[in-house]
């Protein structure tokens, strides 16, 4: 299934410069970045069948428009008819688009489950929103930082503006991560588009979701819900290490000095 | 519906006139014109700030709007919402239209109620004032036309958002009043053999958005009354720290604001119906399945809400519900496609720009269309919600959608509300500008939310320039074709040839155009019957 989807959408897209490769947006990018979870690949697959579905639905009125704009010109067609209903015809075009839906209920439910049915976690970490600026927690590990975005003057040659955190979140691949989030202050959303993942922070609430990194990578994301005048301007960074680098870095982490906890 | 002409010629009586009868007016016509130009004014308001937005995002570090840390930027989108939803599309649709076509194409002498009529505009004088001054007092509101709290409460103590919401309590009542008058007039005033299964599908388009207007906006006034008392009267409904919930807030303000959407479409349907029918010489096909598509739209429109709340950390049972209560819409929505597409069928086609407008409308509405089908999906939407892509779909279905329904009738009744024509290329000319215009603005924005651009931000990433730059330049093309619009409308009154009853041929079959151009006063001298 997945292979063929991916060829029409190659073949829709064949004319662009490139299909983003890591996570992160790229020129003109048209379409989503690379998948990098299994939610993401469901996710790409399905957003792949509800393109092709839709593109024929607006082929199929495009072309009746143009066929009767044509046909049924004034001047090729001087004599209105007087039909005025049709009830076979009424009753097909009421059972197709229910008929679609349902080709499209089953896929939509299944990713809904997948993406809300936890799996066990193997590690859990928490994101707290504040204005403007993420706290991360690791409570298996008791780490936690502020992850503040880098200022423009301070960017280094090759990190991205507006995207670049001083401290990402480090997470090890092929592990399901358990991700929880509030918010001290008015609402964000923590999300990252490679991922499939999108949550609110709700003060008073614990939301969970969860992730999978199948490859090593630097993921990049942006709060999602307005929440004040630094909106633009608190990203999300996901650095995906293999797990003995991810030890390292928890002990590194454990051993040197920590900010203070503000969640 | 072929109505006879049987209308008594116009003997004026007495009437008022200067000051008093425009703002003490209690006649349809001229009320349904004070909305018409209230609502110009609204969209010209609110064009200019869509145009600073693009302007804004045209290129990486914009600095335009850049007063307050972008403060300045977050007052924009609020206020432009707020304009075009409330300042304009309502006003010209429902109040504009409605007003000035209900009782004509019922056949009424005027509203049930032309007093509250009276009241039901001149409450929007002052919350457009009040809109206007929460803009400029403190800090303005910049909460995103949505004001959700905790941004729109402890987020932003200031009094601009108090403003803010007094508006709309003024705005929704007036939105409430003038519901009560169009259901009252429908239900009591047609003229004799005018059945409910007779009376034009602009008609029922406004019948059953004023049904929406009924149920949904006091839920809006209990919402905004709650927010109010929390930020200024101690309570604590939606402040976590007091026991309440934000959550609690999008709930109420959804149920309202997905009926909303469809209080903007509503009426534009009618239009279009009105439209499509005319230019093809054609009855409307399947009358009745349309009427009934249109209320059961009306009807899944208020068990949909939380369709914009699917990544706030609902149970995923109730995002499955929401999911396919939504993807239902489709159905009654496809319904009106395809009959439209068979009205044209078989029709003696002409391409006036009403029709053109209204051709426009089909596409884009369905493009709009698909793109919701896509965003109905709990699942898919997680990587869409808050995105450009979102952005993309209800301009699709309201930039393209409301707007081209109400160019589509503005061409239409033209030269019946003024009594003289446009010139037909300048129409064109003006349809042509506005429909690459308009694409080219929101067609980019799905690639930029598919990659992942959120919205309401005042600066973006680098990678996203590409795309953002196409839609500034599309913006400023649809801003000057919105001008050329402004100075075709003045040209028509200057120089416009006059024009006759009826200047759109047989395919126009409705009462108002047995009238004159403009039509008397007082319409119907002699009560039209129909056979």
């Amino acid at each position: 299934m997945r292979g063929i989807f991916q060829l029409i959408i190659g073949i829709f897209f064949c004319f662009l410069p490139a299909i983003a490769r890591a996570g992160k947006p790229e020129p003109w990018q048209m379409y989503y970045q690379t998948p990098a979870t299994p939610v993401m690949d469901t996710l790409y697959d399905f957003h792949a069948l509800l393109l092709v579905i839709e593109g024929i639905i607006v082929l199929l009125v495009a072309v009746l428009l143009v066929f009767v704009i044509i046909r049924f010109r004034a001047s090729r067609n001087p004599t209105p008819a007087k039909t005025a209903h049709n009830t076979l015809l009424e009753i097909i075009w009421t059972t197709i688009p229910v008929l679609v839906l349902v080709i499209i209920a089953f896929p939509s439910f299944k990713l809904l489950y997948m993406m809300d049915v936890l799996p066990k976690a193997d590690l859990t970490i928490k994101a707290i929103g504040n204005q403007w600026y993420w706290t991360y927690e690791y409570p298996d590990h008791s780490i936690h930082f502020d992850s503040n975005i880098v200022p423009e003057d301070q960017l280094k040659p090759g990190q991205l503006r507006l995207l670049e955190v001083d401290n990402r979140v480090i997470v090890p691949i092929n592990t399901n991560i358990r991700l929880i989030t509030t918010s001290s202050d008015v609402l964000h959303s923590w999300a990252v588009p490679a991922f499939g993942v999108k949550r609110d922070s709700v003060p008073g609430r614990l939301n969970e979701t969860w992730f999978h990194v199948k490859k090593e990578g630097i993921y990049y994301g942006q709060c999602s819900e307005l929440c004040g005048v630094k909106h633009g301007f608190m990203p999300i960074v996901v650095e995906a290490v293999t797990k003995a680098k991810f030890d390292q870095w928890i002990a590194s982490k454990k051993s040197g000095p920590q900010t203070p906890n503000k969640g | 519906m072929a109505y006879a002409a049987t209308i008594g010629e116009v003997h004026e009586d007495h009437r008022p006139t200067g000051w008093r009868r425009w703002l003490l007016s209690t006649n349809h016509k001229d009320i349904g014109t004070l909305y018409i130009i209230f609502g110009a004014f609204g969209a010209l308001f609110g064009s200019v700030l869509s145009l600073l937005i693009r302007l804004q995002l045209a290129a990486p570090h914009g600095t335009l709007l850049s007063g307050g840390e972008f403060q300045i930027y977050n007052v924009v989108i609020t206020a432009h919402g707020l304009l075009m939803i409330f300042f304009f599309v309502m006003p010209v649709l429902i109040g504009g239209f409605g007003n000035w076509f209900v009782p004509l194409m019922i056949g009424a002498p005027d509203m049930a109620f032309p007093r509250l009529n009276n009241i039901s505009f001149w409450l929007l004088i002052p919350s457009l004032i009040l809109l206007t001054l929460s803009i400029v007092v403190g800090s303005g509101p910049g909460t995103g036309w949505t004001f959700y709290p905790p941004l729109s409460s402890i987020g932003q103590p200031d009094p601009s958002v108090d403003f803010m919401l007094l508006s709309l309590h003024l705005a929704g009542a007036s939105s409430i009043l003038g519901a009560i008058n169009f259901i009252t007039t429908i239900f009591n005033m047609r003229a004799p053999g005018m059945t409910m299964h007779k009376v034009p599908l602009f008609v029922w388009g406004i019948l059953i958005t004023a049904f929406l207007l009924l149920l949904a906006v006091p839920v809006l006034a209990g919402a905004i009354t709650m927010l109010l008392t929390d930020r200024g009267f101690g309570t604590s409904f939606f402040e976590p720290a007091g026991g309440g919930d934000p959550l609690l807030f999008q709930h109420l303000f959804w149920f309202f604001g997905h009926p909303e959407v469809y209080i903007m479409i509503l009426p534009a349907f009618g239009v279009i119906s009105q439209v499509i029918s005319t230019f093809s010489r054609k009855p409307v096909f399947g009358y009745l399945g349309m009427v009934y598509a249109m209320v059961s739209i009306g009807l899944i429109g208020f068990v949909v809400w939380a369709h914009h709340m699917f990544t706030v950390g609902m149970d995923v049972n109730v995002n499955a519900y929401f999911t396919a209560a939504t993807l239902i819409i489709a159905v009654p929505t496809g319904i009106k496609i395809f009959s439209w597409i068979a009205t044209m069928w078989g029709g003696s086609l002409t391409f006036e720009t009403p029709m053109l407008y209204a051709i426009g409308f089909i596409i884009l509405f369905v493009m709009g269309g698909v793109t919701g089908v896509t965003l109905a999906n709990g699942g898919v939407d997680i990587s869409l919600h808050d995105t450009y892509f979102v952005v993309a779909h209800f301009h699709y279905v309201l930039s393209m959608g409301a707007l081209f329904g109400i160019f589509a009738g503005f061409y239409y009744w033209f030269p019946k509300m003024s009594g003289k024509m446009i010139p037909e290329w300048m129409g064109k000319l003006h349809f042509w500008l506005t429909f690459i215009g308009v694409n080219m603005i929101f067609f980019p924005m799905h690639f930029l939310g598919l990659a992942g651009m959120p919205r309401r931000i005042p600066d973006y990433p680098d990678a996203y320039a590409g795309w953002n730059y196409v839609a500034t330049i599309g913006s400023v093309l649809a801003f000057s074709a919105g001008l050329f619009f402004a100075y075709i409308v003045f040209y028509a009154f200057k120089w416009g040839k006059k024009a006759p009853n009826n200047p759109w041929g047989p395919g126009a079959t409705t009462l108002e155009w047995t009238l004159s151009s403009p039509p008397p006063f007082h319409s119907f001298a002699t009560q039209p019957h129909i056979p």
